[in-house]
Parts: C-alpha cells; structure tokens; sequence
C-alpha cells in the first residue's frame, strides 16, 4: 500500500519559487531519505508533508486520503525536529503523553503505550526527569519516543542527528535503524548527509534546487546517477569529473570516475602528481593533479606515496560514466 | 577571560561597584523613610540623623490617615496599575505573537504602526482623550485610566515582545501543532512561560510611570472616590506651607506596593526557562 503520494507539488515564498512539480510515493514500511544541499528545500517539503506549511499547488495524500486541508495532528504522522523541541514545562513522561491526551486516549492506554516506548528507547530511569536535566543524547531519544508512542502512519524526521557528536550520531543511526526494523512502519527522514542518507535508506530522493533530481535505492544511484550531479553527491570522496579527452583525444564529453576505481597501472591513461596522502589505516587516498585538475584516488590497503611523484593511474572501461556538457548522463 | 572573573581582586572590586551604586540608588529612600519617623522640627534641624527618643514622632503617618481616605487611594493606585499591566501584557503579548509567527499581508506595516506610539508621548491627545471620556461616560472611573495607561504601555510592550518571541524555537511551536495542540495552547502553555523574562521587563518599565502619574488622574479622575495615591499625595503640598512629615509618610508608604510587585517580577526576571528546551 502507498503511505504517501506526492503529485505535482510546488511551493512558492511570494515570487521564490522553492519547489517545483514534486512527485514522490512512499510504500508501506519503506525507509526514504531526501538528501540535498543546504537551501534545496527538503525541509520544506516535509513540512508540507506534516501539514506545516501549505502546498502551492499540487496533491498531498497520506494512506490513500487527500490531506492538503488537514491539519498536522490529524494527518496521522508524528515528527522529530532537528533542536528536539521538547516541551521545557512537562517531564519526560509529559513531553510523550501530550499528544496522547489531546487524542483522547485512556489512562492505561497512554501508560502502556509510553512503558513500550521507553523500553525501547532505554528511557525508562528518566520518566520524571524534565528535559533541561537531560543531555543531548537522551534528549534526541524523548523527541524519537514522543512520536513513536503516537503509533503513526508515517515518521518524519528532519535531520534529527545534526545536533549529536560524531560518536552518538553512529549509535543513534544504528538505534533508528533498529526501530525501523521493530517497528516497521514507513520513514521519511531529511538530511544532508549521504552517509546517513546511503546506510539508512530503502529508497533515496536526491533534491537540487527544489526539484527531484533522481529516485531509487542508494546502490542504484551509486551505479547509475542520471546525471553528475547525483554523481556526485553521493559517495565519499565524491567522484572525480576530468574531460575526457585527458583520456581519449576529440572526445567533448565529461568523464566521471569514482575514487575507489582508480588504479595504479603503468600505462594507465591518467598522469598524475600526488599532493598529499591521507593514510586511513585500511585504505589510503591519494590526492593528486592530473593538469590543472584534482584527482582523488582510493587503494585499499597502506601505501606509501611522496608527495611529488609522478603516478600513472588507469581504470576499467566498465567503471567510467560519461556525461554531456548539460551534466546529462551519457553512458 | 574566566581567569579574570575569578581573581578575588576583580571580583570585590565589582561587589564593591555594586555595593557603591546601590547605596547611592537606596540613599533618597532611605532618607525620606527615616525623616518620615520625625518630628517637623528635627526633619529641617538634622534631616541625616536616625530618629532616637527626641526626635521621633508618628505625626505625619497620623496626618495621613486622618486626613482623606488614603487606603482608598491605595487601593485606587495599586487597581489601576495592576490591571493596566495586566492589559498591557495580555493584549501586548497577543499582538506580538500574531505579528511574530503569522505570515500575513501587512503585517510589515501593522508592526511598524503599532511601533509609532513609541514615539508619540500620550498626553499630546489629553484634549481628544478628554473628550472621548466625556462622551462615554468614563471620566472619574478608574477604567478611564486603566484604558489610557494600557494605551500608553502597549507600542513598546508589542515591539519589545515581538523581538523575545521571534527567538522562540520554530520547531518548538511545530512539535506543538503535530501534537494536537491549539493555537491558544501554544501561546499561553508554551510561548508565553518562555518569554516570561521579556514580561517582566515590560511590566517594570511601565509600572513606576503608572503609579507615580499625576497628570493623568488629575484630568480624568480627580473625584475623592477615584483619586489616586499620588493625587491623594498632593493635598499636603500646598502653595505657601507643606506638611512634609505627612508628604514624607505617604510617600514611604506609596513606595512599599512598588517594591512588593518590583520583588514579584523580578524573581520571574532572573528565572531563565529556556534551558534545556532546545538543544
Ligand atoms: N518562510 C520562508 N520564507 C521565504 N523563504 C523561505 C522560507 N522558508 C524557507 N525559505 C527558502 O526556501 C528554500 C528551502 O528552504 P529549506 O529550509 O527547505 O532548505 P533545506 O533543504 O531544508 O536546507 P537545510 O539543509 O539548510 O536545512 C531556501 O532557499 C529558503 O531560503
Ligand atoms: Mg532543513
């Protein structure tokens, strides 16, 4: 069944136009990421989403119905907010019944319901604590547990994890993961980080400038980005862009090459000068030039490479994406 | 930096600024309250002394009750501030949550008309609200000042609680409306408690003025049933003699319901709420 249908969704700021003819589905218990850069508009289409803000034009539909008049509270959706937006007055144990006793549930409903969720959330030593008490961490898991108690159709975070250090940020990642799991009930999470982005999602949105730029499982995007923008994107180090008549001479087009197929290689077609070396421990990345343009290359494995040498570096014809002077994929 | 904030030299030489200052600043309180306890005699002989056996005298406190009924005037005064506070917050608060979440044509020009009174002193439209009065049938009511005190107080309250509410979290009033929450709610359970800080300093700013406005009740309210502390105040002062020991006692007096709301809000001025409720 489909969650949620977007049709031909535009949003305009007075004459800014801030989204252009979305269309996205969401299938039950699909995990989806919209990923962009600052400024494209993924907030803001989730804010449409949850009924925050008002479409332009175009359709909104949550679990078959058409909820563009609807406000957020009663379009079955529960969110998380990037500063957590705890309620400061009310405890922890408030801050989750809240929305509960606005739906007129029963003392026992909304007691069992926040015993589950603290359970799962490991919340439950800090059911009395108010959230000033609480630290970043614990705070993130009371606005996750505020919205799971609500039994939602649809979850829909914003990036909930860019307040968190890096360390807490993998944990909480990996406890997102895990209720997904548990849960199974569908996701629509924003950020702009494609680590995230690619070890979380069933389905990922790439958004540039207001508009989809492409749609599909992160390993289908990963392999076959429809145009150089996507390529790069997603992957980190991002894909190298050359001309390519570096490599064959008269070609006009762009040739994109991901770090991790590059190889050392004697007659290689690239010629290179490394400029520094970042030793990772199990991989090693190789920044070099190659005329007037940079390069990174990925080896697996410690290498050992003065900055200064001349390296010849070559690739797989298969591995190699072509795309025009539009950006548009070629081949 | 923290170095500097922590030196015992730094830190008494700051106590002994503050200490400074506030001495200064309570020195005229301080003398009207002693010379309210003397006779008039000893007041003009040696008006820095404390009263002892000789000199004290309870003379001007008993001129005060006698004369007029000053708890009447009291309770005048401290009704029509604190009701004027009370209108000043509630609907300067309204309009500053309107003009700071909601997205509506002119509200440019709304927030900026409403900022104009800041500008324009009240008492240029005394003839006008006169006769307004007048016509309704308010004058010597306290509403008649509760009204034109509200007036007064509203541009800067607006402005100033315009700013305080912008800075409360987005996020913290969306969570509010996917919760269920209504828009009232929103504006009396969350938003208000966060601005308390900002309340209270709006009501500071326009309660001393209220209390000590001659002008006002002099104008439109100055029947004995309506008559103000201050207006009270003024029969001691007379064109050729003046009763300073009752002037001083009434003024001792009139300054302690001051104090009493300055205490009350200035608690809610140091009580920093936001912590905690966003990252
Ligand atoms: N209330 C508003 N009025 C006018 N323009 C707005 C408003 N809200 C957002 N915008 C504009 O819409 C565009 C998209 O904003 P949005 O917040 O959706 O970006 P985002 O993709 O979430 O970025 P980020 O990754 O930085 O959070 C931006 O260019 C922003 O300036
Ligand atoms: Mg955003």
């Amino acid at each position: 069944m489909t969650v949620l249908s977007l049709k031909n969704v535009y949003k305009s700021f007075g004459a800014v136009e801030v989204l252009k003819d979305i269309n996205i589905e969401v299938e039950e218990g699909e995990f989806v990421v919209f990923v962009g850069p600052s400024g494209c508009g993924k907030s803001t289409l989730l804010r449409i989403i949850a009924g925050l803000e008002d479409a332009t034009s175009g359709e909104v539909n949550i679990g078959g119905i058409v909820v563009n008049t609807t406000p957020p509270s009663k379009r079955g959706i529960a969110m998380v907010f990037q500063s957590y937006a705890l309620y400061p007055h009310l405890n922890v144990r408030g801050n989750m019944s809240l929305a509960l006793k606005q739906e007129g549930h029963s003392k026992a409903k909304i007691a069992s319901r926040i015993t589950e969720a603290s359970r799962m959330l490991n919340l439950e030593d800090y059911l009395d604590r108010y959230p000033s008490e609480l630290s970043g961490g614990q705070r993130q898991r009371v606005a996750i547990g505020r919205a799971i108690v609500r039994q939602p159709k649809l979850f829909l975070f914003d990036e909930p994890l860019s307040n968190l250090d890096a360390a807490l940020r993998m944990n909480t990642r990996l406890e997102i993961a895990n209720l997904h799991q548990q849960l199974g009930t569908s996701i629509v999470y924003v950020t702009h980080d494609q680590t995230e982005a690619m070890t979380l999602a069933d389905k990922i949105v790439v958004l540039r400038a207001g508009r989809v730029e492409q749609i599909g499982s992160p390993m289908e995007l990963y392999n076959n980005p429809v145009n150089q923008f996507v390529a790069g994107f997603l992957g980190s180090p991002s894909m190298n862009f050359l001309p390519a008549e570096t490599v064959t001479p008269g070609d006009t087009r762009t040739l994109g090459i991901r770090p991790e197929d590059l190889v050392l290689s004697a007659e290689g077609p690239i010629q290179a000068t490394v400029q520094h070396v970042e030793h990772l421990g199990g991989d090693t990345n190789v920044i070099a030039m190659t005329g007037d343009k940079q390069i990174t290359a990925r080896f697996f494995g410690q290498h050992d490479l003065p900055a200064g040498q001349e390296v010849a570096l070559g690739f797989a014809q298969e591995k190699a994406r072509y795309f025009d002077a539009n950006g548009m994929r070629q081949a | 930096m923290s170095q500097a904030r922590t030196n015992p030299f730094n830190s008494a030489a700051m106590h002994g600024a503050l200490i400074l200052y506030t001495l200064i600043a309570l020195f005229p309180v301080f003398i009207i309250l002693i010379n309210s306890f003397k006779s008039r005699k000893f007041i003009f002989r040696e008006p820095l002394a404390l009263p002892n056996a000789e000199s004290f005298s309870l003379i001007g406190y008993q001129t005060v009750m006698k004369q007029g009924d000053f708890f009447l005037y009291f309770q005048n005064s401290m009704i029509v501030t604190v009701a004027s506070l009370f209108f000043i917050l509630l609907f300067g608060a309204m309009a500053a949550f309107a003009l700071s979440e909601y997205r509506f044509r002119g509200n440019m020009i709304l927030g900026l008309y409403l900022a104009l009174g800041i500008m324009v002193p009240i008492r240029i439209g005394t003839v006008a609200i006169l006769e307004m009065m007048v016509s309704t049938g308010l004058v010597n009511t306290l509403w008649a000042l509760i009204l034109v005190y509200t007036a007064q107080g509203l541009p800067l309250a607006v402005f100033i609680l315009t700013e305080f509410m912008r800075q409360v979290s987005d996020d913290l009033k969306n969570a509010a409306r996917v919760d269920g929450l209504s828009e009232y709610t929103i504006f009396f359970r969350l938003v208000l408690p966060l601005v308390r800080p900002a309340l209270a300093t709006v009501a500071v700013f326009n309660m001393i003025p209220i209390w000590n406005d001659l002008w006002f009740p002099l104008i439109l309210a100055p029947a004995e049933e309506t008559k103000t502390l201050t207006l009270g105040s003024q029969v001691f002062i007379g064109q050729f003699v003046t009763d300073w020991n009752a002037v001083l006692s009434a003024l001792s007096m009139a300054i302690l319901p001051v104090l009493l709301l300055y205490v009350i809000f200035s608690r809610q001025l140091i009580r920093g709420l936001t912590s905690g409720a966003v990252k």
